[in-house]
């Protein structure tokens, strides 16, 4: 086992309220320490300024996607990662950011259609697995912290990270 | 600098995505753009047609640092739209669930991002392993003093995120109190620690000072983020369900979310623990006064790098808050205020970790909401991000792009801004207009 080996992970946002960000920032209270002997966290906008999305093991995405801009971007890191993971609701269900998607009324769909025209808004919100090939799921909203354990600690066994 | 654009794409150790654009022709500022670029969710138009009891939770999960704060405010304006009024009991349990939140977003936005820009690195993630280093020690006191926030708003909420345990009327669920001298011993551990970063960003060497209004709740009795009225620099002071008739929505048409204007003020003006602090720095924890008074000399100030001392200062005035209420509390056993529904209208205001929130909720008689709106901080500190910008880059054009931009960014970081906020709701007056 190379100690100094480790996993080459990406945290990505899209449309969502970033709960399971929060709760990863605080899940480092108590796992930082060991994590960074065994992770390097290559892209984690919240934390970092020098972010890189080449060459990742595993990309953890949260949020739901809005745009065609989004949706671009999620493949461009489904292009560089070996493996995806949804993170929470939005991410794995679409809900609830993709509650738009019901407003049924052409009063309402009147005022929204202002928004969407002046951005690059998409006519539905969607999950992710209806752009890419997700592999893991962690469910919650926030996140199921129990299974993001399980989950990371299963690609740092498949990466031979840990044993 | 003679002419140049430059483009932060994202900035980074924020809550959400935001971006800058600046443009500048012959040693002038022409343009300069605070992008918002979270999409938004349509949030306040998701609710209406649903029943008002379903609503308080869905709304939290407008954001996921503060969702406490959303949940709060909304529950304030359904009760008040209901004609409910929630017991002694029952805001003191919210205003320690709150003292919670306020510890724990306070020492993310400090630590975990700021704390980079003190330290003069790019993140939390490159400081070493080394006991004696300094930024070491902050780093590893904001894990204790997240943690003990993240325990109290449990114990009483039940959950630090999208809580389930708070509700229309009350709570579903009392906290059991054989948990609290637990909880106080913990809080006062960690005193010395949030004295130890009071201090550091006290001596926070950043400055960028510009004059703007301050607006913030104000109990005349105490320090209270719940309930109070609106008031400003100049003494002005306005009942919660008044605040909205005071503000102007601004059309900012390449940004997801709107700006505001104080009618009662021709400056911008700020929303956050530096107007708390510069408005009522009187009404804090006489412990936490005792304890740092020198700290407490450099307010009213218009240093927005302020914000981050204001932040910590507010840390350990919810520590001693905390440490009060628990020690004097005696729980009777009391379920929530249940009453028929009414058709009526309730605001909310309260202050968010970031600022002055207001929570407007409609209903029939039936229970099913009509109309919902909510205004949160980050949106109404927009133009007063801009204008601190701008101030910034005309003053320092002669500095190379690089330094540019890493000082615009903890500019920004500075007001601890929240996109996921700022971007959840609708603003049909916009649209109309």
């Amino acid at each position: 086992m190379d100690t100094n080996l480790k996993l080459k992970i990406g945290w990505f946002s899209f449309t969502c309220c970033e709960d399971s960000t929060i709760l990863l920032t605080e899940l480092l209270n108590d796992h930082l320490e060991e994590w960074k002997k065994v992770i390097d966290f290559k892209h984690f906008k919240a934390l970092k300024t020098n972010n890189s999305i080449e060459g990742l093991d595993v990309a953890f995405v949260e949020g739901a996607i809005s745009s065609e801009s989004q949706a671009e971007e999620l493949k461009k890191i489904r292009d560089n990662c070996k493996y995806l993971v949804a993170i929470g609701a939005c991410a794995c269900t679409g809900q609830p950011s993709s509650s738009r998607n019901n407003f049924a009324t052409d009063e309402i769909n009147f005022k929204t259609a202002f928004y969407m025209c002046h951005f690059d808004y998409s006519k539905d919100v969607k999950k992710i697995d209806q752009f890419v090939k997700v592999d893991d799921y962690v469910n919650g909203c926030p996140m199921n912290k129990d299974v993001f354990f399980s989950t990371m600690d299963k690609y740092l066994k498949m990466f031979k990270i840990i044993s | 600098m003679h002419t140049a654009d430059i483009t932060i794409e994202n900035i980074t150790k924020i809550e959400g995505t935001a971006g800058l654009q600046v443009k500048i022709e012959n040693d002038k500022v022409v343009d300069l753009k605070f992008l918002i670029k979270d999409f938004r969710r349509f949030y306040t138009e998701a609710v209406k047609g649903k029943p008002l009891v379903a609503v308080p939770t869905f709304l939290s999960r407008i954001c996921g640092t503060c969702s406490i704060a959303h949940l709060f405010c909304s529950i304030e304006a359904i009760e008040k739209s209901q004609g409910i009024v929630p017991s002694e009991q029952t805001m003191k349990l919210r205003r320690l669930a709150y003292d919670g939140l306020m510890i724990r977003d306070h020492a993310l936005h400090l630590y975990f991002f700021v704390l980079p820009d003190l330290l003069g690195i790019d993140s939390i993630l490159d400081i070493p392993e080394d006991h004696d280093n300094f930024g070491h020690q902050l780093l590893h006191d904001s894990f204790d003093i997240k943690n003990v926030g993240s325990e109290l708003t449990t114990a009483i909420a039940g959950a630090i995120i999208h809580a389930p345990l708070p509700t229309i009327g009350g709570f579903l669920k009392l906290p059991d109190p054989t948990q609290f001298p637990a909880l106080i011993q913990k809080l006062e551990g960690i005193r010395v620690q949030v004295l130890r970063g009071i201090d550091a960003f006290f001596k926070m060497p950043d400055t960028m000072v510009r004059n703007s209004d301050y607006l913030a709740l104000r109990n005349d009795n105490e320090f209270n983020f719940l309930q109070g009225n609106v008031v400003n620099t100049s003494g002005k002071k306005i009942a919660e369900e008044q605040f909205h008739d005071f503000l102007r929505s601004v059309i900012i048409p390449y940004s997801q979310a709107e700006g505001y204007v104080f009618s009662d003020t021709k400056e911008d003006y700020f929303v956050g623990s530096l107007s708390r602090i510069n408005l009522n720095k009187d009404l804090l924890n006489k412990r936490t006064v005792a304890d740092i008074g020198q700290y407490l000399s450099v307010f009213p100030s218009d240093n927005i790098y302020h914000n981050n001392l204001a932040q910590a200062i507010e840390i350990l005035h919810c520590i001693d808050d905390a440490i009060e209420i628990l020690g004097s509390i005696k729980l009777v056993d009391e379920k929530p205020v249940v009453q028929p529904h009414v058709a009526g209208t309730g605001v909310g205001v309260i202050e968010a970790p970031r600022g002055t929130l207001y929570h407007l909720a409609q209903t029939d008689e039936q229970g099913m909401i009509t109309n919902y709106d909510v205004i949160v901080p980050t949106a109404q500190n927009q133009i007063n991000i801009e204008n601190d910008l701008k101030k910034y880059f005309e003053q320092n054009l002669d500095k190379d792009e690089q330094t540019l931009k890493l000082e615009a960014e903890k500019i920004i970081r500075a007001y601890d801004p929240c996109m996921s906020c700022a971007t959840n709701f609708l603003k049909i007056e916009w649209i109309r207009s």
